[in-house]
């Protein structure tokens, strides 16, 4: 095993590269110095957390890498990090895309630059920080602490309604987790303790689990989001820039089902045993609307935005099965969807760049000009609908095998949105790209260039390469998700 | 011991009292650079008096043992507002000399001020407790109404006398309500006499009542904080200053005190009147907030809003909510002298800034200002990984240890609102683009950025070593 923090490493490491660019001077000429070393420290991170997939010891479902420090005399709040298998996707995907964002905003972002990278550094240690901890203080600190960089993404380099949407995505998400920093002190005053590994064996009383497991609700339910508590997302998605919509997409949903896992069903097992049925209506519910709703959109991002809520739908459906199947299609629901959804905005930021709107009716017939950007849109629409062999497949098929287990009801309705994704992303891909060019404006795109490619083929190999080895990415989460499923029946048993 | 007579001038108070009339004479017979000279005079009087303060034994006060107390909380809250005032004084020097108001009386009065709120926090009887607070008060209207030339001045000194007056009546009539129904005016006299009852009589009741309102007046809580947002506009900035960050902190020490030892075994009474303060004070100072457009106005509801959190902690009346209060205490005063040493420095078009708008595009013309503005906003919404998440956090750890739920979720909820204008503030200096750029002008002494600086990085890295405050105020007892 590695004898030196490579946890905190991997945390403080864009943190350090962002102190180094708060020294570096911003004009003209040294903007690309600024850039250059945040794409550095974000690849550095991105490397480090490779070593931390590769020295991952599978057969141990608990937390590896453990760092522990003492951090407050008078309380039990440690400076505690590690990482098991459901974290370790989660930093992972966080370190990969914060490089692909860099290298997206390399052109398109002109005012502040200086900003704009120490937002990014800042929050991808405030992602991994949040991924990793093993303290739910620790956790809530940088869970809370995420808002502050995307605020400002959102609200200084964002679109027109970019003060709307930064200010709703704020409070929206504040409210939530204040909630959740209530729940954490009732847990610390019944336990006296902050150890996630210490609570998930500690049982609370039937009452108190319920108003804890609301609490945790609120705050994860906004996140993720479900539906009614989503109306944020499409503002935000929509307003941010395309960077910010990737991280948002990409790793700040996954928080909510990062905690569903973590919070709900580890520590309140029998309150989610209650609530179940609760979170199903409201899944099938978020994934049957969302998908009309996305249907009837007329502008790109948005679409997005709302396929991205009934796909989360899917991940809390799979969640709440309690079962192996079910747990790991949520997972990796996640990741893939972390890795397509990221990657459309990716493909919607690219000829945004170009021909600066987002409106469906002005494209089309872009497969003329720009066969390359076709195929790669093409490679992650088919993630996005579920198509075998691509990362979105393994995902829905898993998670809809774990509810036969549960109710056929439930089945029929996410098979329901499964359909209805074809249904508005291939509608999408024919709008968009197929035909012949009928704005002029069109006439001399260009296709994707050398720096867009860097960008978008990584991430199309990792939607194949999930699409055909899953068990790449299942094998190192399995012995954790088990852990979890075991620790609830035993509860619930009871 | 006070064997020796020359012994008596170690105490702080006596010496405070002591300096503030040498500095005056002081002041008196210089000619030139009066006011600079008392200012820096004062600054040295008050560092001496703070390590006076933590040097101070009990046996000191042993003749005074009826009049004033002397305990581990006493000592905490003394060395708060001794810091703070030094801070005051330094970070609106140069703002003083900046609108030609040079009169040497100033730092005297915050001295005389700093004296009886030193006296306040340490009363052990209700005829000191009066005193102290009406030397305290008298001080500070004279200090509110010091730019003669001024209407707003005037009005903002005359306002606040009035119904500072009126406040003291009402103390005063409860004070002489609890006297007649407990026949003592010492605060452990009256908690051993009150010991004996199960049940509060009508009388000490409504003296109990009378005295909450005229503290509540003191702390600016709902409803008696009307003076509050009128007399912070009103008066010049730095003055503004002192009232946010130093009389406060004497105030919440002294409704400490006054609940949790003459009434200690009543708080089903008092705890009633304090939950409603509380409420009524971070919702209002959340909603009425978000309307200001002037920054001392706003900065005004601020301070109310964080006075409702710090009662929360009072009503919870444990040892954990003694801890939260001087950590609560202790981030609101680092806040204070920080956005005031910025908005001290602040100019728009050679004007010193009062309206948010006019921060409009500070982002672009002052990188490094505008970044601490922001840092310092967010921890007054008590957004991690900054101070002012620490302070409410060990409030509602406080009010949860005391099963007090619905307050606390009400507390988080009030939080929500006021991290709006806050952000509102954020937002001015980020998001709105400006046409025209530099009129916004920062020039900060070398004195106030060191105070600054070192506020900020207080702020800022609290969370990397929390362990020195928090041990210190986890040993305090009342």
């Amino acid at each position: 095993m590695i004898d030196w923090p490579l946890v905190s490493v991997i945390i403080f490491l864009p943190l350090i590269g962002a102190l180094i660019i708060l020294f570096i001077k911003e004009d003209e000429l040294t903007s690309i110095n600024i850039k250059l070393a945040a794409l550095l420290a974000t690849l550095g991170t991105f490397i480090l957390s490779l070593i931390l997939w590769l020295q991952f010891d599978y057969s141990n479902p608990s937390y590896q890498y453990e760092e522990k420090f003492r951090w407050f005399d008078d309380f039990n709040f440690f400076y505690h990090v590690g990482v098991d298998g459901i974290s370790l996707f989660m930093i992972l995907l966080s370190t990969f895309l914060t490089p692909l964002c860099i290298l997206a905003s390399w052109n398109n972002i002109k005012k502040r630059i200086k900003e704009y990278m120490l937002s990014f550094l800042f929050l991808e240690t405030v992602m991994i920080g949040m991924f990793a901890s093993i303290d739910i203080l620790l956790f809530y600190i940088f869970f809370e602490a995420v808002l502050i960089p995307m605020y400002l993404i959102i609200g200084i380099w964002g679109g027109n309604r970019r003060i709307y949407a930064s200010f709703k995505f704020f409070l929206y998400t504040l409210l939530g987790s204040v909630l959740m920093l209530i729940a954490i002190i009732v847990m610390y005053r019944n336990t006296s303790s902050m150890s996630i590994e210490f609570l998930q064996g500690n049982y609370f009383s039937y009452n108190t689990q319920l108003f804890l497991w609301l609490a945790f609700f609120a705050s994860f339910a906004v996140k993720i989001p479900m539906w009614p508590f989503h109306t944020w997302l499409p503002d935000a998605h929509v307003e941010a820039p395309t960077a910010g919509s990737v991280i948002l997409a990409g790793v700040l949903l996954k928080m909510g089902g990062y905690g569903f896992i973590r919070f709900s069903l580890g520590m309140l097992p029998e309150a989610t045993e209650f609530f179940i049925p609760l979170i199903m209506t409201l899944s099938i519910v978020a994934i049957v609307y969302t998908s009309l709703v996305a249907l009837a959109q007329t502008d790109i991002k948005k679409l997005i935005a709302y396929s991205s809520v009934a796909h989360m739908g899917i991940v809390t459906i799979g969640i709440f099965l309690v079962n192996q199947q079910g747990l790991e299609g949520a997972m990796m629901q996640m990741i893939s969807h972390g890795l397509v959804s990221a990657a459309l905005f990716l493909c919607v930021g690219v000829i945004y760049d170009r021909m600066h709107t987002r409106e469906i009716e002005f494209y089309g017939g872009l497969v003329q000009r720009m066969p390359l950007y076709a195929t790669v849109f093409m490679i992650f629409m088919l993630g996005s609908v579920g198509l075998p062999g691509t990362s979105g497949f393994i995902g829905e098929f898993l998670v809809i095998v774990g509810a036969f287990k549960f109710s056929s009801y439930v089945v029929i309705g996410a098979a329901f949105g499964i359909i209805l994704s074809a249904v508005y992303m291939l509608y999408l891909y024919k709008r968009i790209i197929f035909g012949t060019i009928t704005n002029n404006k069109l006439a001399d795109i260009l296709d994707i260039n050398t720096r867009e490619k860097i960008i978008l083929i990584p991430l199309a190999i990792s939607v194949i390469l999930l699409g055909i080895f899953p068990n790449l990415f299942l094998d190192p989460m399995r012995l954790s998700l088990e852990l979890i499923i075991t620790n609830y029946e035993i509860a619930n048993a009871k | 011991m006070l064997n020796n007579i020359y012994n008596i001038f170690f105490i702080p108070e006596i010496f405070l009292a002591c300096s503030s009339f040498v500095c005056l004479l002081f002041g008196l017979f210089l000619k030139k650079n009066a006011f600079r000279q008392t200012s820096n005079l004062a600054v040295f009087v008050l560092l001496l008096t703070i390590l006076l303060v933590y040097y101070d034994s009990e046996s000191n006060f042993a003749n005074y043992k009826s009049l004033f107390s002397h305990s581990s909380f006493i000592n905490f809250f003394k060395i708060l507002a001794l810091l703070g005032s030094i801070a005051s004084i330094i970070i609106s020097k140069d703002y003083f000399l900046g609108i030609k108001l040079r009169n040497f009386e100033i730092p005297i009065l915050f001295l005389f001020s700093t004296l009886g709120m030193m006296l306040m926090i340490a009363s052990n009887n209700l005829m000191s407790m009066y005193l102290a607070i009406e030397l305290q008060s008298l001080s500070l209207y004279v200090a509110a109404a010091i730019k003669r030339d001024s209407i707003s001045s005037a009005e903002s000194g005359v306002k606040y006398f009035i119904l500072g007056a009126l406040s003291s009546g009402i103390l005063l009539y409860g004070f002489s309500l609890i006297y007649g129904f407990t026949g003592s005016m010492n605060f452990d006299d009256i908690s051993f006499y009150l010991s004996k009852y199960d049940n509060l009589n009508l009388g000490l009741v409504f003296g109990l009542v009378f005295v909450m309102v005229g503290l509540a007046f003191k702390v600016s809580a709902v409803p008696f904080h009307m003076w509050t947002p009128d007399v912070y506009e009103g008066a010049p900035n730095s003055i503004t200053g002192f009232f946010a960050i130093v009389p406060k902190i004497a105030a919440v020490a002294l409704i400490y005190r006054f609940c949790l030892v003459p009434f200690q075994n009543f708080y089903l009474e008092w705890s009633q009147i304090i939950l409603f303060l509380s409420i009524a004070s971070m919702f209002l100072g959340a909603i009425a907030a978000i309307a200001q457009s002037n920054i001392k106005r706003l900065l005004a509801y601020s301070s109310i809003g964080h006075i409702g959190y710090i009662l929360i902690a009072l009503v919870a009346a444990n040892d954990d909510g003694i801890k939260a209060a001087s950590i609560y205490m202790f981030s609101y005063m680092i806040m204070n002298v920080a956005i005031f040493a910025i908005l001290l420095s602040l100019k728009v078009k050679n004007e010193y800034l009062i309206n948010i708008s006019d921060l409009k595009g500070l982002s672009k013309s002052n990188p490094i200002v505008s970044l601490s503005i922001s840092i310092i906003m967010l921890s007054m919404a008590g957004i991690p990984p900054f101070i002012g998440f620490f302070g409410k956090f060990y409030v509602f750890i406080a009010a949860i240890e005391q099963e007090l739920y619905v307050l606390s979720v009400l507390g988080v909820l009030a939080s929500v609102i006021s991290a709006f204008y806050y952000l509102r503030i954020i937002k001015i200096m980020y998001f709105d683009e400006t046409k025209s750029e530099g009129i916004i002008n920062f020039q900060i002494s070398f004195q106030s950025k060191i105070i600054l600086s070192l506020s900020l990085f207080l702020i800022i890295c609290f969370i990397f070593y929390p362990s020195l405050l928090i041990n210190i105020s986890a040993s305090l007892t009342i």
